[in-house]
């Protein structure tokens, strides 16, 4: 007889908040699909998620979703080889299908050269991210945060457009080696881009948490009306090296390509800017100012981060650069112990320290620079020295003695962080931000403002 | 291997008798001849297949669902997604994973506001509940309603389906095979001496798909994407300079495992990783205004970014400001005839039918059977992607110009859990007369440099500036490639860069390009769409360095 879970048969009401698998659910069904594995070994990993999200275009909600999925992938070992399939159809008949299939993939491989043998049983540090009232939002109360945009955007004569969104998700692993871990998180971020009705004028806003009731509509509403207000009229600068006041979300912009960088292995082949000339990696080495601090720290009050990774490693706090040093880089399972380190895994979160700056200081030392509200189509130009290009956007001032004097056209960028993390006239108070160009929560990352010199702006863009 | 068909069945209590009936009669694969194989792993997934006459039943379950809620208008879309990934790198199987999901997406109208939600539970009363919450939903956003949705008017096709045309389905060719291929290719790249690291992959995708609207369309689609690649990365002996070669040769197509045979992988891979071994003793460009032959492997993703993104209906009415952007070929009263995109030889069209193309279809997720139709015409912009909900916006256009009002069929969802919304089609860059080819460009050239492959890539968000970087990079004088070059982007302003083509190929230099990345949408919704054109000359680019040290 077929296993039904609850989440399954039990039709929930409209009213009945979003719902994700319980860890007992979840131990009970990862267990069973382990139990039906004849191979040497077998993970679970299971991801329970519901997601709901409100969009709104030209002062009214456009369209929205609301959808819950459960999926589950198998990976086994048979001998050296390994093998891989996923479903989503929780029924026995299809749970002991995926196994079947990802044991025969297993079967036609060749060894795998770099095979780790399953992890035991471990201990988690449980990581506090799901705050109970974001798990309960449904379309009604979304819909209410988004008219606090659009009402005060058609009051001011204005177009507004923007998305909220609201994932609550539970992760799970076993595997036949007793390794059981289970997370539940939520996330919701919303962002709204403001214009005038002449498309004139353009202002973003966004913020992303973990608990929707730390989301201010109001206030988002405020910034992205100012902004799209003040840019209007924009004027042309020559491209050229200026300096600049990043907001912090322009920082999680280009902070965050740095920690995508940061793969030991792709630095110890000598593909990578971590890749010291010469062989061998740049850890120990000085590569930036020395104010720079880049951690990513799981336990983070306002951002924090996942207590495993997808073998079911637990994580810790990773110090990634310390005073302007390479102290970490990233290490599987595999190069760590290839390399007679230990590992060492992203744990879901960044967080740069900052100094006590605030924007308007920053500005007010300023003899003339360029003030960036964000960036976006941000993509990759070099990977020897984590060189991107991209854009900004959506309030972009010109800084001169000491005060921001006109909205000034959008620019394209080619830089690096690295380069962006040598130039520091002074930094900002940390804070949450929305740094994904899609305005999905994404990683949570926590960055100050900066001010630096010498930052690289290509080309002029007529867009708005 | 019937007994968890039957599982599926029974949880759908109501249309239980005629799945059973179905399941004696109905072939599982609808116009792809599998080939004998030793791993025929498809018998192992037994999920509902398209075609099943329970799914239809379930689909018109939904929209009944939603009209007895209270809504005006439905659309349900069933579909499974069964997909694989196989990546390797060197000598070694990185990944090998079989992936499949399967739900249903409703969508409602309300009053003339939309609901939509979806679930992978596909029981009776599991539907039914969906189409509820997405009725509910709609009624909650309703309070924001400036102008209610209204839908361009459509021909229903009661019973349709259509199928991608491919020759061997990549799940039926065995797996051991697919393997070897890839080790063999890396192999033979890493024969060529500079050659240090070598990935290659393939990914395989169908989606079995059935919709039914309130308008009385019932289709049922089987659609494949295939798309074998490889990179090739050469590393100086004393580490200072790393450069790679991708196989942007081979674009993915909607083809099925023909198209990784015809990619030639194993004989190809010697010639990429010369060519990234070349790269790095390629001479570092020099900054300045030069004529640029982009050959079509190229310049599909400028054509992608610069022509297609800006003609789409919905950027240019402001419903992607967050994300995507606007367009500069706005409003649309101010430019349909009148704005002047390019040359008189620059003709583009959007449509769902080119053979071994990704975004050919038989209808949208809208319903509509698409068509294919002129974007620029002799230069000029003359019409926009649109979908039934926006189409009107262009009724007095169509009114002027003759035609009927009429979606073109380009409304999208990546999956079963995500709303449909308007997605870019094929679009395409129309051939010249003169039966021109790539080496007819370069002859014709005095100073230039010739782009093969796409590489790096970005633009404004209204599709002004922009900046692409490339595979190759070959030096021209005097109609003649004298070496390669390095470190290469182009940035340009859209209207002058195709203002400033001279030069384009005939049919026969014709080719296929695409991507399967095409992000729209919040969420982000990926789409996967083909470029079709010839290779182009522009006059004057402004060319940037980008081995920056400093």
């Amino acid at each position: 007889m077929s296993h039904r879970l609850r989440a399954d048969s039990s039709p929930r009401s409209l009213l009945e908040p979003a719902r994700v698998l319980s860890q007992a659910e979840a131990e009970s069904l990862t267990r069973r699909i382990v139990g039906f594995s004849q191979a040497d070994s077998c993970r679970v990993s299971l991801q329970s998620t519901a997601r709901g999200n409100t969009r709104f275009a030209v002062n009214q909600v456009s369209t929205s979703g609301d959808n819950e999925d459960v999926s589950v992938r198998v990976r086994v070992t048979v001998g050296k080889k390994v093998g891989a399939a996923t479903t989503n159809r929780l029924d026995d008949d299809a749970l002991r299908q995926v196994v079947q299939i990802a044991e025969r993939i297993a079967r036609l491989q060749p060894d795998d050269p770099e095979l780790m043998p399953e992890l035991g049983a471990q201990q988690y540090t449980a990581v506090d991210a799901y705050p109970t009232g974001t798990a309960a939002a449904e379309p009604a109360q979304r819909a209410e945060i988004v008219r606090k945009v659009t009402d005060a955007s058609r009051a001011a004569g204005l177009s507004s457009t923007g998305y909220l969104e609201v994932i609550t998700s539970a992760n799970a692993i076993a595997n036949s080696a007793g390794l059981f871990a289970y997370h539940r998180s939520t996330d919701c971020a919303f962002t709204t881009t403001v214009r005038t009705t002449d498309g004139a004028g353009s202002g973003w806003a966004g913020a992303a948490a973990r608990d929707i009731s730390t989301i201010d509509g109001a206030a988002l509403a405020a910034t992205a009306i100012d902004k799209a207000k003040r840019s209007i009229n924009a004027v042309a600068v020559e491209p050229g090296r200026y300096t600049v006041v990043l907001e912090p979300t322009a920082v999680g912009n280009l902070v965050q390509l740095l920690a995508f960088a940061t793969n030991a292995r792709q630095a110890d082949e000598g593909r990578s800017f971590f890749s010291k000339p010469g062989g061998g990696t740049k850890i120990g080495m000085k590569v930036v100012d020395d104010r720079v601090n880049l951690i990513s720290d799981p336990q983070h009050p306002v951002a924090p981060g996942i207590p495993f990774d997808g073998d079911g490693l637990p994580t810790r706090k990773v110090n990634w650069i310390e005073n302007g040093v390479v102290r970490e880089l990233s290490y599987d399972r595999y190069w760590a112990q290839k390399t007679n380190h230990a590992p060492v895994i992203l744990p879901g979160a960044l967080q740069m320290a900052g100094g006590s700056q605030s924007v308007a200081e920053m500005i007010a030392s300023t003899e003339r620079g360029i003030l960036v509200t964000r960036f976006w189509y941000i993509r990759p130009v070099d990977p020897r020295t984590i060189l991107y290009t991209g854009l900004t956007r959506d309030g972009t001032f010109l800084i001169e003695r000491g005060k921001v004097t006109r909205a000034i056209k959008n620019l394209r960028f080619n830089e690096s962080p690295v380069f962006l993390l040598n130039n520091i006239e002074a930094l900002g108070q940390p804070q949450r931000v929305s740094a994904s160009e899609s305005g999905s929560a994404g990683v949570p990352i926590v960055v100050p403002s900066i001010k630096a010199r010498d930052f690289m702006f290509t080309s002029l863009s007529d867009a708005v | 291997m019937t007994s968890s068909r039957r599982e599926f069945l029974k949880s759908s209590a109501t249309v239980a008798a005629v799945g059973l009936a179905a399941n004696l009669a109905s072939p599982r694969y609808a116009g792809a001849a599998a080939p004998a194989s030793r791993f025929a792993d498809d018998a192992l997934r037994i999920a509902p297949t398209v075609g099943d006459p329970a799914i239809r039943e379930l689909v018109l379950s939904a929209i009944d669902a939603a009209k007895r809620a209270g809504a005006s208008y439905a659309d349900a879309r069933i579909s499974q997604n069964r997909s694989r990934t196989l990546a390797t790198r060197e000598r070694r199987v990185q990944n090998l994973s079989d992936n499949e999901t399967l739900g249903c997406g409703i969508r409602v109208l309300v009053d003339g506001t939309w609901g939509f939600a979806a679930t992978r539970e596909l029981t009776a009363d599991a539907i039914a509940r969906t189409a509820r919450l997405a009725v509910s939903q709609a009624k909650a956003n309703r309070r924001t309603q400036v102008a209610p949705v209204q839908l361009a008017p459509v021909t229903p096709t009661p019973n349709g389906t259509w199928s991608s045309p491919i020759r061997i389905d990549p799940f039926s060719v065995a797996i051991e095979d697919q393997v070897a291929l890839l080790l063999r290719a890396n192999d033979a790249a890493l024969a060529v001496p500079g050659v240090r690291f070598v990935n290659s992959a393939m990914f395989f995708l169908r989606e079995e798909k059935t919709f039914a609207s309130t308008d009385g369309t019932v289709t049922v689609q089987t659609i494949y994407r295939s798309q074998p690649n490889m990179t090739v990365t050469a590393v100086s002996a004393d580490n200072s300079d790393f450069q790679s070669r991708q196989s942007t040769d081979i674009q993915p197509h909607g083809r099925g495992y023909e198209h990784v045979l015809d990619g030639k992988l194993v004989e190809n891979a010697p010639r990429w990783g010369a060519e990234a071994v070349e790269k790095l003793k390629a001479k570092s460009v020099d900054v300045g205004r030069y004529d640029l032959v982009l050959h079509p492997t190229h310049l599909w993703l400028t054509i992608h970014e610069s022509v297609a993104h800006p003609t789409e209906l919905d950027r240019a009415l402001g419903y992607e400001a967050n994300y995507a952007g606007t367009s500069f070929v706005a409003p649309p009263r101010d430019v349909l005839g009148k704005l002047k995109f390019g040359p008189e030889i620059m003709n583009v069209q959007g449509n769902r039918t080119e053979d071994g193309s990704l975004g050919a279809i038989g209808w949208d997720d809208e319903g509509v059977a698409p068509e294919t139709f002129d974007i620029i015409r002799k230069g000029v912009v003359v019409d926009y992607q649109t979908t039934r909900e926006q189409a009107g916006e262009l009724g007095w256009w169509y009114q002027q110009q003759g035609k009927p009002l009429r979606s073109h069929g380009n409304s999208y969802a990546q999956s079963w859990a995500d709303v449909q919304f308007q997605r870019m089609p094929n679009v395409s860059l129309l051939p010249g007369e003169k039966d021109l080819s790539y080496e007819d460009l370069i002859a014709a050239t005095d100073r230039g440099i010739a782009i093969v492959g796409d590489g790096s890539f970005s633009i404004d968000q209204q599709r002004y500036n922009s900046q692409f970087g490339g595979q190759l990079f070959y030096e021209i004088r005097g109609g003649k490639i004298v070496g390669m070059l390095k470190d290469v982007a182009y940035q340009i302003r859209t209207p002058e860069f195709w203002g400033a083509m001279d030069m384009l190929g005939g049919k026969r230099s014709y080719q296929l390009g695409g991507a399967f990345g095409d992000g729209k949408g919040q969420p982000a919704q990926s789409n996967a769409v083909s470029h079709g054109c010839p290779p182009t000359r522009h006059r004057q680019i402004n060319v940037i360095n980008t081995g920056r040290k400093a």
